[in-house]
């Protein structure tokens, strides 16, 4: 009885939109990372996307908002953070954008493409794994991280332990995503799901519809991360993903740039400050990849 | 209407017709009864999942999808009603190469899924022009499938309009657009109102459907609340919350419309005594 | 054209699920359906209340909520089924309220004498229902049926948003195959006339078999 009535009164508290909602809670996990200044004076000769930024006097950065650790929207402060985050922010402030000049916009994994193609952002930076079937409609810039297809599972379930031991059990992961169709084509035992995005996949696994789910590790340990009592990660990496910056195909010099960009960010110790900040926070330790540039 | 169906209930039926009441209301009553065990056994009012509705942050996400799920509506209801009169008027053209071309696309956006639309229009714009905006997608996507069922609603509204009163404009020297569009269209949209306002609750939760290309509606907005890890999946008093909000919003249209209908109808009745003007097409469309 | 012939495999496979659906769902609701309008026209108040108020709720529901309360709010309320399920369960749902006022209206087509005369002869509410108006009244039904059904159809793509693979999400799986998401909707859009077209003529014939019986 008590529940309901707390029940009535959360309901009553959100409907009276006055004054009293609270402002955020203590944060928990996905720590802000250190700020970088804005350069100033920045040029970039025969870049159409840069143009279009610096005449709308900021910048739109395609992130995804629903992965801890990565990329991170906390819905009680409307705050990104995470590894993604970080990396948009430095190449923002690189670019002459400091944060008040940023917006992030969410798009899930199926319609990034087409939100680069449409213009709908200037760059997307969100666990965008570098393919030569993308790199067809959109280009990219990095790789700036190493990531490796894996899979979450209830933390009680022993029985899965690789891909090999998917027959017969329901995998979920995201719409237009590299990770399902390799499972489908390589392990055509397993049943496979798909969702807009890996958070509903993960509310679907705890509510028992589904067994695993699966994705690059560095996605799913920050899930993991955030309910550890009832998540794990397998931890037998079956992939490369290499994350790249997405951004429009005919842009090679704001490639370019970006990639000057990271390259500096790698070397100056600014990428393992990010990476400790957030993705360092579930335990793993990397080092920089290599940057292709193409 | 209902009342033709039986008799008054003697004695014996009226004790049966108790008994079938209590037992509905009994049935009713489980159901719910049910439901609410169920929701209590599964924690879903639990303070840790509806305290994510005190902060100021979720109420004002919530408040901008509701924002743009109206904004959407508005705009797609006002132009899917400028092409509903368009198409009505060509369909009814004396020129066949206006009438038929008319027909075929009211036809044709008629048959077609919503969603395939949403999704033709933004990635053919995408295609074609090399940007799309979600906003505009789904609002012409809303605008060419309602505005075709609102073109056969107003075309099946003008034809009922009683012939005397076009044979009285011609003969008055009226040419055929001044009869359409001074005569005949301002009784066809008295009598069509609800009908139109019908379709109108059809437009409005059809914003839904902005999810697939991530227009950020308030449904979409819903569903990354109901995700929080961190709220234990509070999918349940999202879904409570924003289900009031749209059944609030459309319920009260609804009623609306059939407020009018009855006004509509009691007024034909005096006016007409009796011979009130059956509308053919007023059926409602089962839109998403 | 080769995005239809290099995955007609795909094309196939995603419109038989759509088809399933619309038969499943269309089945459930139009029986369902029935049953709610004679809850509506019944002298048990209670009974019409029930029909009334789960009608009101329904209609007045974004069908995408409907899926969205479905397939991500039972699983949480310990109710589990498939997500094929699940979109039945959403689409007879919201379907029945439509088939529910599709008969009423049909009901209301049946002429007053009808009813009269069974009830003179004594028929219960039941028989008079059963045997008299009814009949009549599914028969009049008949053309806002077939816009109630072509609905379900159309609406079957909704289901693509909420795990169940049919013609809906052909765009997105095409797209991550590297086929042009636009000529991909072209031809989904042609598989929906080609599924619609022959609901619509038969809706056109009967409604003129109909009107002229009458």
């Amino acid at each position: 009885m008590r529940m309901r009535r707390m029940a009535v009164l959360a309901i009553a508290s959100a409907l009276a939109l006055s004054a009293c909602g609270k402002d955020s809670e203590e944060d928990e996990g996905g720590a802000a990372a250190p700020a970088p200044s804005a350069a100033t004076g920045v040029t970039l000769e025969g870049s159409p996307t840069f143009d279009k930024m610096t005449a709308a006097g900021k910048v739109v950065i395609g992130v995804k908002e629903d992965q801890p650790n990565l990329g991170f929207k906390d819905p009680t402060t409307g705050e990104y953070s995470g590894f993604d985050i970080s990396v948009a922010k430095y190449i923002a402030s690189k670019l002459g954008f400091g944060e008040d000049k940023i917006e992030f916009t969410a798009i899930p994994s199926a319609n990034r493409e087409t939100a680069i193609q449409g213009g709908q952002i200037d760059y997307y930076v969100g666990t965008y794994s570098i393919t030569d079937k993308r790199k067809e409609q959109v280009s990219f810039a990095g790789p700036y991280f190493i990531a490796g297809q894996d899979l979450l599972v209830r933390k009680d379930d022993t029985s899965i332990t690789g891909p090999d031991s998917l027959d017969g059990k329901t995998v979920c992961s995201v719409t237009g995503s590299t990770p399902l169709q390799r499972i489908r084509e390589e392990y055509a035992g397993a049943k496979t799901i798909e969702f807009q995005k890996y958070s509903q996949c993960v509310e679907q696994m705890l509510a028992g519809q589904v067994d695993a789910i699966t994705t690059d590790d560095a996605i799913l340990l920050g899930y993991a991360a955030q309910q550890p009592d009832e998540l794990k990660v397998v931890g037998a990496p079956f992939s490369e993903e290499k994350y790249g910056v997405g951004l429009a195909k005919d842009d090679k010099v704001l490639r370019d740039k970006i990639n000057d960009i990271l390259e500096e960010m790698e070397t100056s110790g600014e990428w393992q400050r990010a990476y400790d900040a957030t993705l360092g926070q579930s335990g793993s330790t990397a080092t920089p990849p290599a940057l292709e540039r193409y | 209407m209902s009342t033709v169906l039986y008799d008054a209930a003697g004695p014996r039926a009226k004790s049966r017709y108790r008994l079938y009441g209590l037992l509905t209301t009994v049935l009713v009553a489980a159901a719910l009864a049910y439901v609410v065990w169920k929701l209590q056994q599964t924690g879903q009012f639990s303070g840790r999942k509806w305290s994510i509705f005190q902060y100021e942050q979720v109420q004002r996400t919530l408040l901008s999808g509701l924002g743009n799920t109206l904004k959407a509506a508005a705009t797609g209801a006002v132009l899917a009603l400028a092409f509903g009169i368009v198409f009505a008027f060509a369909r009814l053209s004396d020129r066949a190469w206006v009438r038929v071309p008319a027909g075929l696309v009211v036809e044709l956006f008629r048959a077609l899924p919503v969603v395939v639309m949403i999704f033709l229009i933004y990635y053919g714009t995408l295609a074609n022009a090399g940007s799309a905006s979600t906003f505009w997608s789904v609002v012409a996507a809303l605008t060419v499938y309602n505005g075709s069922v609102l073109a056969e609603v107003f075309r099946a509204g003008l034809e009922a309009v009683p012939r005397g009163q076009s044979e009285a404009a011609y003969a008055i020297g009226l040419r055929k657009s001044q009869v359409l569009r001074m005569i005949l269209l301002p009784q066809a949209v008295r009598a069509m109102l609800p009908a139109i306002i019908s379709q109108v609750v059809v437009l409005l939760k059809d914003t839904a459907l902005g999810f697939l290309i991530t227009y950020r509606e308030l449904l979409t907005e819903a569903r990354q609340l109901a995700s929080a890890q961190r709220f234990e999946f509070p999918t349940i008093p999202v879904a409570l919350v924003v289900g009031a909000v749209y059944i609030a919003i459309c319920l009260a249209l609804s009623l609306f419309a059939t407020w009018l209908e009855r006004r509509n109808r009691e007024r034909g009745r005096r006016r007409t005594a009796g011979k009130a003007v059956q509308m053919g097409a007023g059926e409602p469309d089962a839109g998403a | 054209m080769e995005t239809l012939t290099d995955n007609w495999d795909l094309f196939i496979e995603a419109f038989r699920t759509t088809v399933v659906l619309l038969i499943i769902s269309g089945a459930i609701a139009l029986v369902a359906g029935t049953l709610l309008g004679a809850m509506r026209v019944s002298p048990v108040p209670a009974l019409r209340a029930a029909g009334t108020v789960y009608v009101t709720l329904l209609r007045n529901t974004p069908l995408t909520f409907v899926f969205f309360f479905v397939a991500f709010g039972f699983p949480r309320l310990d109710i589990r089924f498939s997500y094929f399920a699940f979109a039945v369960i959403a689409l007879s749902s919201y379907t029945s309220a439509f088939v529910c006022e599709a008969v009423r209206s049909g009901i209301n087509t049946v002429p007053l004498g009808q009813a009269e005369a069974a009830r003179a002869i004594g028929m219960t509410f039941g028989q008079t229902l059963r045997e008299v108006v009814l009949p009549q009244a599914l028969r009049n039904a008949v053309p806002p049926l077939m816009s109630v059904i072509i609905a379900l159809a159309k609406n079957t793509t909704i289901a693509s948003g909420f795990g169940v693979m049919e013609a809906g999400a052909i765009g997105a799986t095409l797209n991550e195959r590297g086929y042009p998401a636009f000529d991909a909707m072209i031809w989904v859009a042609v598989g929906f006339i080609i599924v619609v077209l022959p609901l619509s003529l038969t809706q056109r014939r009967l409604e003129r078999k109909v009107v002229r019986s009458r």
